[in-house]
Order: structure tokens, then sequence, then C-alpha cells
């Protein structure tokens, strides 16, 4: 089997995900074909050596993110009309997914140069908008207890007695991390401004991030999702009989200690040697390891964990391999969950901050963080990172990278 | 043609009057009579060009159709197929769905191709589940502004509308409201119909008929809204409406809260109405037969129907009633004693109609029992149930008294003063001193036997007990205590006193804890217990929620008290000697009331704490004195062990003889101390179990905890056999 090597990451600034955010008047189209235009200028691409497919994630592609969002951004940028495009769903790991399909696809053989990424505008397409079996068909909700990602997380906290301050303390950091690595211009290089129609900067960097983010600032945010959970519609009551071992739901999860709902896009080249070789560009990383796996749905929100175990085991690594963790931090129970079941220290793991202070543009993450995880690996000279998100309906995917 | 359960008449302007009018019954229902009459008028009407038009009502004046006869979903055959089944409930779909087309198709109608004849109905009253659906698929419906009701119950007795009723529902009124009606079932009136669109005109009940005809006259080519170019549920529809997203997510999280997986009739509305949105009236309907058939597939309407409907109401009529005695007037009761239970007792009974002596030791005392009533009608007030000048009648027939002379002309008596034998005998002599000689004499004890106290009297064949529940306004079962002596008289006058406050009786036997407390004691005791091992207490607790219990035995226990266990069990371990049988809570018991102080909820806390104004939280330092187990049980295990602990000792009761038939035994358990109603009752759940099956688990479960889970001999004889007939 081929290898496949990553070339290049890049990523638009989050913008703020509602009609007040920076990137609302950037169309969803846009944010991708800017970022598949910063890909194809640093590649040295053209009209005779595109790659022969775009696997963008997007989660919610009805509206303008509809009908195969990822042809429709490649053919708005200036990438060949030749470079298929295809759109995946894999709810917040859509990009990492996408990434372990384009690599795949090299590997096998049946492309030599392909683009992963994503794609997704909360302001303009909100969560939601695509309805979907699984928050409406009462069959489905009834036979796995179906419940919010804010009360997942809030059973996480619960299950494995994580409170409140554990959580505000998480998210302190998180915003520390971000913009200490900001100020230190470790995103340089990853960052594509976005511009508009008559070419002025909208937005060059993350517009979520919080200076003044302290123990006091977070502990003044009530509880997102004990309304939810305790009055209407009464999740909490399903949760229970999923978990009857607890008393109560500790609604633990603010606006502050989860992610931010923001809009953005990201974009990675990922090839066999040869392809590389043709552009004149050199690998930055192999793709070592991928994986994917189904979890608890009522939870939801522990498949890293499981999918870490897996994607270790299949390649035949244990946890020491691995000198960079990064995990989405959708909410900071996940990652406390994850660091306390994989006993992995707050010093390795999402080290430049993440979606607590940047934001989470769902469909998109998965590239943002993969690479995040490659800067850093770069500069601080690591060997391998894992990269993987906690993803709804209960699943887990991972990629394990490698310096080359 | 002529019909049997209804007059088809055609008038000059050829509108037909279909008059239902079922023989031999006082209220319309959905039989097999019916169902087979209406498909035959359904094609005189779409094939007879001289019919113009048609309107439905009723010729009883008790309303319009109450509902399908639950009887006949009883006489389905236990093996018969799904096929069977749907195409059986599709015969009436079909055939009302007809009636709204004229048997012409929803293509033909929605192009204009074709028109149909127009249906109105005359509504003079309730038209419940059948009823109701057969309405909307009238194209008009005029409803009488005297008493009425519409409503959607089916899923009280485990089923789904199965006429159509999720599917028009949602057309007229939208998801929100559908999902309401057909889920929780409850009837609304006349005003909340015509403001969800549900019917369309309120008139005079002499005016209707001519109304309807009227409307039928004034539009000769009809269809129902959703057979017209265009139609829109109201309130938006399907998978992807931001107005109804929310709200079928909204309903299924509610749902399952409320009827925690138990009820899967609720789960097939909320898909009948989910679906129902996104599909077309003709699938739609399909799709709810579907739903409908699995319900019938499964034991679950079966039991619900035979206990909650039928049964209760036998009991409630007096099937235990000795038909010796002649109906007995109660006009006047004597209560004795006016404390927690005799107040609560008077209430009722004053609530009823009936005069009340409410007698204590001085007029204070009695006074205080009073005061309760006073309370609980000052509550209705506020909440707008009652009048002023009703609760000043209900008040001024409890007459508050320490002179015995009061009651030399009451029809009863029910004794509830202290359980002490001494203060009781004295009661019962000086009351006998003075009542009429016929008048029974009834004791609410719920602890000594009633042969014993009817040593006391000087008629032990007039004695009988009658034991409430308490809170006694709120608990809907009393059961009823023959003694050794007593004869029919006093059974007739308890049954008779029983069904005029309008409780649910059982007849059992004179033993210790008589039938509900024989159960619920080693229920509690078994909780307890599981607390001993070192049973997480939540997982307790919550698993006997989710098992349909409707608070958990730890919680329970805290309301009863477990200083009153403890008494309880003192007294029995005194009386009985050497044949006491030690439940293994003896020292557990005595430590947590007497060293650890946690007595109960009143009095200050138990297994929960209970803050001023908050919610009950489990107590904070339990596990500092009870330390948590380290592997602990899974939810089935625990789950296995609170159900089959209340079965076990119902198999008992019903072994010795202390409750007498299956029926009793379920009503008993369902309202007597709130046993999951979805099983129809703890010998239902063994009869759909198979009783082989239980014995076996039963015995699985005395091996691995102890002797308490063993099946009596009886249920061993009984394998393959079923305790009820298949009804």
């Amino acid at each position: 089997m081929a290898e496949a090597y990553i070339f290049d990451a890049v990523r638009t600034p989050r913008g703020k995900g509602k009609p007040d955010g920076s990137l609302h008047e950037i169309s969803p189209v846009q944010l991708g074909a800017q970022v598949l235009n910063a890909i194809v200028e640093r590649n040295n691409i053209t009209d005779e050596n595109g790659p022969d497919d775009a696997i963008f994630g997007c989660v919610m592609p009805v509206g303008e993110q509809g009908s195969n969002i990822t042809r429709t951004a490649v053919l708005m940028s200036n990438l060949p009309e030749t470079t298929a495009g295809v759109h995946v769903n894999r709810f917040c790991a859509s990009a990492l997914e996408a990434t372990n399909m384009a690599a795949a696809k090299v590997m096998t053989g049946e492309a030599d140069l392909t683009l992963a990424g994503g794609i997704e505008s909360m302001s303009r397409v909100p969560m939601g908008s695509d309805g979907g079996a699984m928050v409406t068909d009462p069959d489905v909700i009834f036979k796995n207890y179906i419940v919010p990602q804010g009360i997942s997380a809030d059973i996480i906290a619960t299950k494995y007695g994580i409170t409140r301050d554990d959580a505000d303390t998480y998210a302190v950091e998180s915003h520390k991390r971000a913009i200490r690595s900001w100020d230190r211009g470790d995103f340089n290089n990853q960052i594509i401004p976005v511009k508009d129609v008559i070419g002025l900067t909208v937005l060059e960097r993350d517009e979520t991030l919080r200076p003044k983010a302290d123990m006091q600032s977070m502990g003044g945010l009530g509880p997102a999702f004990l309304g939810l959970g305790e009055m209407m519609p009464g999740f909490d009551k399903v949760a229970l009989q999923k978990y009857p071992e607890l008393e109560k739901i500790e609604h633990i999860h603010t606006a502050g200690n989860s992610s931010g709902i923001v809009d953005g896009a990201a974009a990675i080249l990922i090839g066999s040697k040869e392809a590389g070789e043709k552009l004149g560009i050199k690998p930055r990383a192999r793709i070592r390891a991928m994986a994917s796996c189904g979890s608890e749905p009522t939870i939801m929100l522990t498949g890293p964990e499981f999918v870490t175990e897996k994607v270790l085991a299949r390649s035949g690594m244990t946890k020491s391999d691995i000198d960079l963790w990064e995990l989405n931090e959708a909410f900071a129970s996940v990652v406390l969950r994850y660091m306390q079941a994989m006993d992995i220290d707050h010093s390795e793991i999402n080290v430049n901050g993440g979606a607590i202070a940047m934001g989470h543009p769902m469909g998109a993450t998965g590239a943002m963080i993969l690479g995040t995880a490659l800067g850093e690996m770069e500069r601080n000279n690591k060997e391998t990172g894992l990269v993987t998100l906690c993803i709804g309906g209960g699943m887990g995917t991972a990629t394990v990278i490698e310096r080359v | 043609m002529s019909y049997k359960t209804f007059t088809f008449e055609i008038d000059k302007d050829g509108i037909a009057l279909m008059t239902i009018d079922l023989p031999g019954q006082s209220m319309n229902v959905w039989n097999q009579d019916l169902i087979k009459d209406y498909i035959k008028a359904v094609d005189e009407f779409c094939t007879n060009d001289d019919i113009k038009g048609m309107v439905i009502t009723s010729g009883k004046s008790s309303g319009f159709l109450a509902g399908a006869d639950l009887r006949m979903l009883g006489t389905m055959p236990e093996d018969a197929s799904a096929k069977d089944i749907f195409d059986e409930n599709f015969k009436l779909q079909t055939a009302i769905r007809k009636m709204e087309t004229t048997g012409k198709t929803a293509k033909e109608l929605t192009k204009g191709l074709a028109h149909g004849k127009p249906v109105a109905c005359a509504l003079n009253g309730l038209a419940l589940g059948g009823g109701m659906e057969l309405a909307l698929a009238c194209h008009y419906r005029v409803v009488t502004d005297g008493k009425f009701q519409m409503g959607q119950p089916e899923v009280q007795v485990g089923l789904i509308p199965g006429a159509g009723g999720t599917q028009r529902t949602l057309r007229l009124a939208g998801v929100q409201n559908a999902l309401q009606i057909c889920s929780l079932g409850k009837p609304m009136d006349a005003k909340t119909a015509l403001s969800q669109g549900l019917i369309h005109e309120i008139a005079p009940a002499g005016d209707l008929v001519a109304n309807a005809k009227a409307w039928v006259k004034a539009n000769p080519k009809s269809n129902a809204p959703w057979d017209k170019k265009g139609f829109r549920i109201p309130g938006g529809s399907g998978a992807m409406d931001p107005r109804v997203v929310p709200i079928f997510a909204g309903s299924a999280a509610m749902a399952q809260g409320a009827t925690r997986h138990n009820y899967p009739a609720v789960q097939r509305i909320l898909s009948a109405i989910y679906e129902g949105s996104i599909v077309p009236i003709d699938t739609g309907l399909r799709i709810e037969s579907k739903y409908f058939t699995q319900c019938l597939m499964e034991p679950q309407a079966r039991n619900m129907i035979r206990t909650l409907f039928v049964n209760k109401q036998a009991a409630e009529k007096g099937a235990d009633r000795p038909k010796s005695v002649g109906k007995i007037e109660l006009k006047k009761i004597g209560v004795l004693g006016a404390g927690m239970m005799g107040a609560g007792i008077a209430y009722v009974t004053a609530r009823a109609g009936m005069d009340v002596v409410l007698l204590d030791r001085d007029v204070e005392a009695a006074e205080k029992g009073k005061a309760y009533s006073v309370k609980l009608n000052e509550k209705g007030i506020s909440r707008g149930k009652l009048t002023k000048e009703k609760s000043d009648a209900m008040l001024a027939k409890i007459k508050t008294t320490a002179d015995y002379n009061d009651l030399k002309d009451v029809d009863l008596i029910i004794e509830a003063v202290f359980e002490d034998p001494g203060v009781k005998k004295d009661v019962i002599e000086k009351t006998e001193a003075v009542i009429g000689k016929n008048v029974v004499f009834a004791s609410n004890t719920s602890t000594i036997p009633i042969t014993n106290l009817a040593k006391n009297s000087s008629r032990p064949d007039q004695f009988i007990g009658i034991h409430f529940f308490s809170p006694v306004d709120k608990m809907p079962l009393v059961e009823i205590i023959p003694g050794d002596a007593s004869g029919d008289l006093p059974l007739a006058a308890a049954l008779d006193y029983v069904g005029k406050i309008k409780k649910t009786p059982i007849v059992v036997s004179d033993t210790r804890g008589f039938y509900c407390n024989s159960v619920v004691m080693p229920y509690l005791n078994e909780a307890m217990l599981m607390v001993k091992e070192g049973i997480n207490p939540a997982l307790i607790d919550n698993v006997a929620l989710d098992m349909g219990m409707p608070v958990g035995p730890l919680a329970l226990g805290d309301e009863t008290s477990q200083e009153l266990g403890l008494r309880i069990m003192r007294s029995a371990q005194q009386e009985l000697g050497d044949k006491y049988q030690p439940s293994g809570l003896e020292d557990f018991l005595e430590h947590w009331v007497e060293t650890l102080g946690r007595k109960g909820r009143k009095a200050g806390g138990g297994f929960y704490e209970y803050p001023e104004g908050g919610k009950k939280h489990l107590w904070k330092d339990l596990a500092k004195h009870v330390p948590l187990a380290k592997d602990q049980p899974s939810a089935e295990e625990v789950k296995d062990r609170l159900m089959f602990i209340q079965l076990a000792a119902v198999a008992k009761c019903f072994d010795n003889k202390i409750v007498h038939d299956p029926q009793s035994a379920d009503l008993g358990a369902i309202f007597g101390w709130g046993f999951a109603p979805w099983t129809g009752g703890p010998i239902s759940h063994i009869d759909t179990m198979g009783v082989e099956n239980f014995v076996a688990k039963a015995d699985a479960l005395a091996q691995q905890y102890g002797e308490r889970f063993a099946p009596p001999a009886g249920f061993r004889d009984r394998a393959g056999k079923k305790f009820y007939q298949a009804a």
C-alpha cells in the first residue's frame, strides 16, 4: 500500500457564528474557495496537476451548504475543473474523516493527490437546519435515548466526577494557551485571512478569544443545559433511564466551558510521495494510522477514548509512542474525561488551546486541529501526534500523524 | 337498505341522515354490528346517485359515540396474525376514508377531476376515540352547546387511535395539538375543539341536525381539506421544518420521561404523527393502522383493558356484593376518631354527599379533623375546582362531636381511632350502645385482625374491616375485610359505601397486613436490604421508577417512616415469638432509626433529606454509614429483585387465599401501592411471562438471595396454565 503524506494544511480564522460575526457576510462557498485557493497558490497547483478529488466535511449540508458544497467550492476556486468534490458528514469529526478518506484514496492508489477539509458557516446555516431522523423520529429517539450533546457532556461530568470548577479551570487555560499561541505567531503558517468580494480582509484572527477569561468571569455564567435537562422538555429523565446509577445530572457546562459556535473552513493537501515530487513540494508528515468507532449514543461523547485504543492497537502503537495529543474541546468534560481515562497530563494535550477558546466550526474542525497539531510538532520537534474528536450519535474518529 | 345499528333516511333534498342508535345499549360504541352496517351504508352513500350528501348523528341522549367497544378487542384470537389484525382494522379505516372521499382517489380530488359528496356530523354529546375519528372524517362538524367532550383516550389502555385519529387531528390542529390530544388522551370541551380547528360550529342541541343539513345543502361539492390542492398542515410538518423539529425532539423526551419506556403505544402515537406529517393522508392512515396492529399484537393493551377498564368497573359496580342483601341507604355516616385517617374519611364521605358525624374525645379534636376538609376545599377553591357555596354546603355536612348520642341515627360506622385494642374495645362498646340495630360497624384498622376486634362487639356478624390507604382523599383503593363472624350485611354495606365514595374495593382475608401491606412490607424491606448490602441507593429508586412504580421504595419508606417500620417489626417479633421470620434487617433498622436518627420524612429525613422549599436528595452522609459496595449490580439485577419480591409476595397471598381472585390481586396492586400499571397487575404480569417462567426465575432468585423469593406451591402446579382465561 502506498503512503499518504500531508503537504499542507490551512484554515481561515474562526468568526463568531452569529449575525454580528465577521464572517457572516461571507458565503460558505467562499470560505471553502478561499482555503482551496491558498492551497493552489502555496503548492504550485496548475490546471495540469490538480488534485484528483476533494473531500470536505459539512455538518449542515442544506440550503447554501447543500447539494455537495465541496464540488461547489471547487468550481468557485482556482482549482481545475478536473478536481472532483464530495461532501461527508461524520458530524463533529467530518473534516478528520475527510482527511482519513482522502488519505485512503492515496493509499489504495485510487488517487495521487487529494484535498481534505471542511466548511461550516454556523451563522448562515444554523445547527438543526437539516432536521434528521436522529433528532426528530420518535422511533429513533426512543430506541437510543437520544439527548442533546450538552446533556451528554453533563452526563460525562456527573458520571466521572468532573466539577464546574474543573471545567472552568480547563476553559480559562484554553483561552490562555490560544492567545499565547496567537501572540507567538504559532498559527501564522496555517491561517488564511478571509477577504470579501472587493478584496478587503474581513477577519485575520479568531474572533471568540477572551483575553480576560478568568475563573471569576467563567463562574458568572449560568448552566447552559439546566433548563433543557430539568424543565422543558426534561432530557435528564431520559438520561437517568440510561444511567440509573446517577441520582441526578449535574449541569456544569456553560457557554464559557463549551466550544464556541463559529464560522470557518480548512483544507489539507494529501498525496503520494511522487505527487509531491511532481509539484516540487515537501511532505510534512505521514498519515500513520486512522480509525473510527461507535460508542454508547446517550453519553455520546466518550468515543475518543475508545477510538484512541482502537487506532493504537491497529497500528501496533502504545500510548507512549504519542508525543502530542489533540482532542477537540467540544465540552470541557470531554477532554477532562479523556485525560482521566487515558492518564494524559494537560501539558501534553491541546497545547495551543482549542475550540473552547477559538470555536468549533463543526464540519471544518477536524482539519483545523490536525493542522494545529502538525504546526506544534514542527515547532517543538515532536515526532508523533494523535488527533481525535468526539462525535454526535456516539462515535469517535482518530488519525495518527508522524513527521517525515 | 335497512340497518340494525342506525336509521338511514333520505330527505327530499337527497340528504341522508344516519342516526346511530345501538339497540339495547346506553351509549353508542364501535362494535362488530355497527362496523358491518357502516361499511354497507358507506357503499350505499357512494353508489346511490339519489343521495346528494349525508349527516351523521346519534339517537342517544348520552352522546354521539364513545369509541370502540373495548370488549371487542378482547375477542381477537390470541394467535391472530399481524396481517389478520391489520386487515380487520383497515376495513373500518378504509370505509371511513371512503365516506370522506365518496370513493374517489386523492389524486382525482386534488387535481379537481372529481369531487366528493358533502358529509357533516351533528354531535349531540361526547365523541371519544372512534367517535371523534368518525366525526373528523366528516367535512363539517357542528357540536352542541350543552355537555360535550371530544378526545382520543386510546392511549390510556395501551392503544393508539386506529381509525385515522392521529392523521386527522394532525392535519386539522397541527403537530403540537395532535401530539397532546393523542398521547395524553385527555378529552377537551367544545371551545377548545373550535379553537384548534377540530370543529366548525357550536349550536343549540335542537338545531344540530338542521344546521348540519343546511351546510350539506349549501356545499354540494365537498372534499376534506387534505384532498384539496395546496393543503399544508397548520404550523409546519416534517423532519426539517424549524417550527416543528423542536416539537418532535421535545415531545419524544417528555414522553420518555413520563412513560419510562413502559408504554410503547405512546411512542407509536408520536411516530404515527411524525411520519404522518411527512406523507399524504392515505399513506398516513396505513402507517397508523400498522402501529395500531403492533399494539394489538402485544399483551399490554389486553392486560390494561382487562384490569384498568373491565375489572375495575366490575369491582366498582359491586361484583363481590352478596345478592341476598338489598340496597342499603347510606345517608349519614359516623366516623370515629378525627386523626389523619378519620379526617380523610370524613372528607371523602361528605364530598360524596353523605352526612358525617365526626366523633373524637372532645369537640376540639373533632374540629381539628374537620379542618382537614376545610383545607382541602380552600385548595380546591383557589384552583377554581370548587365554588365557595359548594364548599360551604359540603362542610355543613360534617358535624363534629364528642357525644356518642349523636351517632344514634347513623347508617354506618367507620372507626378510625388509635390502633390500640383497649381504646378500640371502649369505642366499640360505647358506639354499639347507641346505634341502630342493623347498623354495620366497620373498622379502619390496619394492624389488628378484624376477627379479634369483632370479639368486642355484641353483634360480630355486623362487624367488618374497611381499610383505607393514606392519604384517604388521594388513594383510590379500599380493602374490605370480613372477619370470621361477618355476615353478608356488613359486606354489602361496605361495598355500597365504597361505591358511593367512588373508590375501588377489593375483598381480602383477615390476616396480618391484609393484602396490600403484605406485599409492600417485603418490597420496602428488599430495597432496604440492598442499601445494607452497599448497593447504590440512587440505582435502587431509579430502577423502581423505570419499572413503572410511582415512587422509589426508599422514598416510599421515608414516607411511611422507618420508625413505624421498626415498631411494626418489633411488635411482630413480640407477637409471633419463635414463629417470627427474620428479615435480615433487624439490626440495620434499629441502628438506622435509633443510632443514626433517620426516622423518616416527617421526623426530619430518612434515606433522603428534604430541604425547605427544595427538591429532596439522598442523605449526604449515607455512604459514610453504609459504604457503597465496590461491585455494583446491573440495573437489570436490581429490577429483578424489586419486581420479583412483589410478585412472590402477591403469589403467596394468592396461594394463601388472602386475596381471592386474579382481578382483586391486580386491582389491589395497581390502585393500592401503585404497582406498574402497564403490566395490568402482578397476576397479569405472571400470565404474560408464563407462570412456569415466573417460577423458574423466582426459584433462581431464591437461590441467590433467599427463600423470600420462592414461589408458592400452588404456582408450581400451574405450569402452562393461565390465571386469566382468554378474555
